[in-house]
């Protein structure tokens, strides 16, 4: 069963056509990454998978469940479920890095002190950041933010993580790092996730790598003659359109004008 | 037709988002810890301005009213004009004006920064409703505080007067605070209390609203602050108006 569907989503602000009829499926532990210039409408597919947005019309599913036309009450027990990196991070800045880590786990107020302690040293570690919990969000640079966000958006351990543009203004080491993060997710933790990028060089890291445990150390192994990615595939858009959908393999025969403007 | 259309279209989203936030008073969960925050920057915060407001108004009413009242004689009535046109009027308006200029603003650029920086979002995504989270403490702390600070600035208006009807007209200290107090009936203090209630919802609701409609980057956070400053002045003063009347009709 799929974990995110949309069907004949159409959304549009004004007159401003974002998508029409648009259609889409992530299976478990599926990546998808979503690929468009700027205003080409693929920021608007992470807001509509959280209901942040409404669509005009279709209808969107999560788990097998419609969220269409679910009220904001009721959207909250699905948010809680799904992670979400906003671009440039969009932490809290009036609370510590920690807090804003543990934010939904002290919202949520089940948890005691100790555990939601325990809890953020081990996601600001996941993400390397173990010393930053009682630094205040301005005092980071821009790729700790980014860090910050996708561990704010681990903390309630979620099955799906939204990224919006994680590496944008990063420099090619650090959009490594966070790449290994989401590399990480997806091969160890079974987490299904939406990726919406410009930066192909990033996007090919994850098409091309995975993460597995070898003697209880991470390592990355390359694509090879030996075996082939497919939890990752590929989603270009232009205005609102998609024009091509499979995995990287394909995406590079491509002969489209505007998917081979990505590739160079 | 495009104006009146969006005019109709904000009133009602204003009153929409005015009722959520009333309405989330009964339900779960409930952020105590923020709205005594929100009432301390708010209150405590704005002790200094309204004071300062209250003492030199009521000081530069006795200068004024001073002249108009020597012309009939009735120079020790001074306590008594003094006091009602600060009690009625002149307290809860200047009052609300000053909270929505340091408070309204503040509100509206907090907010407006939140959702520019996709914080309202992120606080949406992490399953907190912001109406909750911030609007809710923001008002229930205009609301309850204003009426506190309206009460200081008549005290301080009354202690301005005072020091000018001594100092200047050589009136004497007791027939001052005897007009004064003696002239202050029940109904001038409701209406004294009324007042502010209105207004510090004016002032926070208005507040919100501009802050959470901000729309592109930091010019638009600017352009809510001065929306939300000005549209909470003008609604303060308008609704003084009616208030007046209505009251004035209650009680004939």
């Amino acid at each position: 069963m799929s974990i995110i569907r949309f069907e004949g989503v159409s959304k549009s602000y004004g007159d401003v056509v974002v998508f029409k009829d648009f259609n889409m499926q992530l299976q478990p532990a599926e990546t998808k990454v979503v690929l468009g210039g700027s205003r080409s409408g693929k920021s608007t597919i992470l807001k509509l998978a959280l209901g942040l947005v409404k669509p005009d019309s279709g209808s969107i599913f999560i788990d097998g469940d419609e969220i269409t036309h679910l009220s904001e009450e009721a959207l909250m027990p699905i948010r809680r479920q799904i992670g979400m990196v906003f671009q440039e991070g969009a932490l809290f800045d009036s609370m510590t890095v920690g807090q804003n880590v543990a934010y939904q786990l002290i919202e949520e107020d089940k948890l005691g002190e100790a555990e939601i302690d325990s809890i953020i040293q081990q996601v600001l570690g996941f993400v390397g950041l173990d010393q930053a919990a009682g630094m205040m969000p301005s005092e980071l640079s821009g790729g700790m933010r980014r860090r910050v966000a996708i561990a704010r958006a681990l903390a309630a351990r979620p099955r799906i993580v939204l990224y919006d543009e994680p590496t944008a203004g990063l420099d090619p080491i650090t959009s490594r790092t966070i790449m290994e993060l989401i590399i990480k997710l997806r091969d160890l933790e079974g987490v299904t996730s939406i990726l919406v990028t410009h930066d192909l060089t990033a996007a090919t890291i994850l098409s091309s790598e995975m993460a597995e445990i070898v003697d209880g150390e991470t390592v990355f192994r390359r694509e090879d003659g030996e075996f082939c990615l497919i939890n990752t595939r590929f989603l270009v858009l232009r205005s609102g359109e998609v024009i091509f959908e499979g995995p990287d393999e394909l995406l590079r025969q491509c002969n489209d004008g505007y998917i081979l403007e990505f590739l160079e | 037709m495009g104006f009146i259309y969006t005019a109709l279209y904000e009133v009602q989203q204003f009153t929409l988002l005015s009722l959520q936030a009333v309405s989330n008073l009964a339900r779960r969960p409930r952020y105590f810890q923020d709205t005594l925050v929100q009432m301390d920057l708010i209150g405590v915060g704005s002790l200094s301005i309204i004071l300062l407001t209250g003492f030199f108004t009521g000081g530069v009413l006795t200068l004024q009213s001073a002249n108009s009242l020597k012309t009939f004689g009735a120079v020790n009535l001074t306590g008594q004009l003094v006091a009602l046109s600060l009690i009625r009027e002149l307290g809860p308006v200047l009052s609300a004006l000053m909270v929505a200029g340091r408070v309204g603003s503040g509100i509206a650029s907090q907010l407006g920064s939140m959702v520019v920086t996709e914080q309202i979002d992120a606080m949406r995504a992490l399953g907190t409703d912001p109406t909750k989270k911030l609007v809710t403490p923001r008002v229930l702390a205009c609301t309850t505080t204003l009426p506190l600070l309206t009460v200081l600035a008549d005290v301080f208006g009354l202690i301005g007067g005072w020091v000018v009807s001594v100092y200047k007209l050589r009136l004497d200290t007791n027939l001052y605070w005897n007009t004064a107090l003696r002239s202050i009936s029940y109904n001038d203090a409701l209406e004294g209390l009324v007042k502010p209630i209105v207004f510090g919802f004016i002032v926070g609701m208005v507040g919100c609203y501009c802050g959470l409609r901000t729309k592109g980057g930091t010019r638009g956070v600017g352009e809510s602050t001065t929306a939300a400053v000005v549209v909470a002045s003008i609604l303060v003063i308008v609704a003084n108006f009616f208030l007046t009347k209505i009251i004035q009709d209650l009680r004939y």
